[in-house]
């Protein structure tokens, strides 16, 4: 086999995105991750129950519950936006991991905006008297958990995955335009109806006890999902190289 | 002890609830992917080859 | 242009010649009113005041039955392969086929509303209210049921999913259409809602046609 001239080193992005080489890059930085992330939710759960006070001026003595509270409702919108850029990187780039990348977030968004909502009941019930309200946050949470499930529920649909990928591409796109839109009519149908308003975080009046222990889980949470991401990029990877293996050993028999 | 408030059972039901969803997520994604490394392992043992395995051998 | 009206005269007679099943559309949104007081009571006054809204969620369901027919049967008989590589883009058929879509499954329920006003107690103005919301508001959900028949077109039970697929979208036509109904704002919604049919329907033919393409790859 010669070649008229000899083969490019890979540049970076190439790197990133091939199957093989992204196995190779990413395996050192799973147990490194690990332990980074299971430490700062080890502070952060420190931090949040020693540190910080019970109550504040803005939130009440359900302050506690924000400290889990907010992180998934920071990762339900921020896996979304990592699967829509994902589905820009299948339709306009063909990127080969993007598809890849938005099957292996879904699921993850999915369990984050469900925290979200249960937290978020569970500091409803003290605070509104009900562990549901129809007020805006809330709702726009509950329409992206259907919107997520929605989009698990496509892929699965799909015998081949690899035609799945620019299809939910694009419903994941159309579900990022119309995120917006669904959010802005559910204040509006909210205020229409006097519904309560929600006062979630405080503003600059927040003591740097409080700030400083939501940032610790909010990054202690966002290291989680990385890690998550990645390794279940790499099962994907996996998974469809065993799929297509045991395809062509269907087809042809043993291979030498 | 920590001073939970007058709603500790919301507090203590939160922080459980996120653990134990939080703990079947990884544990779902860890069982995913040692279930599909053993479809690998078991393919690998009965000879089947990737077909990129093979031309590289194979010329 | 005559590609357009042609494509949607076809569907339309298409529709009209099988079974009659805008008829059985019809017939469904008409039902959901029969049921309804079956469900809540046959109170004249709580059923007047969540009218408008029963009259939207019927309108959403019966279009949610009919999203299938949109693309699947021309994808079975092989013209949505013909379609892909006529002169004409995909997108100029898509259009015609929303349009089509639209007179066939949403002109009927806005000419069925008066049975639905009479069974609800609705008042004349109400009724008229119902009427240009249901107007402004249903080329929307043509609109979003169309991505949602394309993106599922190659899948055995993709209506299920496609509905699935859009009932979130949906949300802000049935809140700009049962607030342009009644009350104080009925004035800003009725502009909202005019504002996503228009943006819907304009963007819709692309992200529809692009689904088409990579379901067909």
């Amino acid at each position: 086999m010669s070649d008229a001239a000899p083969l490019k080193q890979p540049n970076w992005f190439s790197r990133l995105a091939h199957p093989g080489e992204f196995l190779r890059w990413s395996k050192p930085m799973l147990w490194p991750l690990g332990i980074a992330t299971a430490m700062l939710f080890a502070i952060g759960l420190y931090m949040a129950l020693f540190v910080s006070p019970g109550t504040s001026d803005n939130v009440g003595p359900t302050l506690r519950i924000l400290y889990m509270h907010v992180p998934n409702a920071w990762l339900s919108q921020m896996v979304y936006a990592v699967m829509a850029v994902a589905a820009l990187g299948t339709l306009i780039w063909r990127h080969p991991l993007a598809d890849v990348a938005n099957k292996a977030a879904a699921p993850l968004g999915a369990a984050f905006t469900a925290l979200a909502l249960y937290t978020g009941a569970l500091w409803g019930r003290p605070t509104w008297g009900t562990f549901w309200e129809w007020d805006g946050r809330m709702t726009s949470t509950l329409v992206l958990l259907l919107i997520y499930l929605g989009i698990i529920a496509l892929w699965r649909a799909f015998d081949d995955q690899l035609r799945a990928g620019r299809i939910v591409a694009v419903v994941t796109l159309v579900g990022a335009i119309n995120i917006p839109i669904i959010k802005f009519s559910v204040d509006w149908w909210q205020t229409l109806h006097q519904g309560s308003s929600v006062l979630v975080s405080g503003g600059p009046r927040m003591a740097p006890e409080i700030l400083a222990t939501l940032l610790v889980m909010v990054v202690a949470f966002t290291l989680l999902f990385a890690m998550l991401q990645i390794v279940s990029i790499r099962t994907e990877i996996f998974r469809r190289r065993a799929d297509a293996m045991s395809r062509q050993a269907a087809a042809g028999g043993r291979t030498a | 002890m920590i001073d939970f408030g007058p709603h500790a059972g919301f507090i203590i039901w939160t922080y459980l609830g996120v653990a134990i969803l939080l703990a079947a997520l990884i544990g779902y994604v860890a069982w995913d992917s040692r279930r599909v490394q053993d479809k690998l392992k078991a393919l690998e043992a009965r000879g089947v080859r990737r077909r990129s395995d093979r031309t590289a051998t194979g010329g | 242009m005559n590609a357009l009206l042609s494509i949607i005269s076809r569907d339309v007679r298409l529709a009209f010649r099988a079974g009659g099943e805008a008829f059985t559309l019809v017939l469904f949104f008409v039902m959901i009113a029969a049921v309804t007081p079956f469900a809540i009571g046959p109170d004249k006054v709580l059923l007047a005041r969540i009218a408008p809204g029963l009259v939207w969620i019927a309108a959403l369901l019966s279009m949610l039955l009919g999203l299938d027919r949109m693309f699947r049967a021309d994808s079975e008989d092989g013209s949505l392969q013909l379609f892909r590589h006529a002169a004409v883009p995909l997108e100029l058929v898509v259009a015609a086929k929303l349009i089509a879509h639209w007179l066939v499954t949403a002109l009927p329920l806005i000419v069925a509303t008066p049975i639905l006003a009479v069974l609800l107690g609705l008042d004349p103005a109400t009724w008229w209210a119902t009427v240009l919301s249901l107007a402004a508001g249903t080329p929307a959900l043509v609109a979003f049921g169309g991505i949602g028949a394309a993106v599922t077109v190659g899948l055995p039970r993709g209506g299920v999913l496609a509905a699935v697929l859009l009932v979130p979208l949906a949300i802000p036509v049935i809140i700009f259409g049962v607030g342009s109904i009644a009350g104080q704002t009925a004035g800003s919604a009725v502009l909202l809602l005019c504002a996503l049919s228009l943006v819907t329907c304009a963007f819709s033919p692309f992200a529809a046609a692009l689904a088409l393409r990579a379901g067909e790859d």
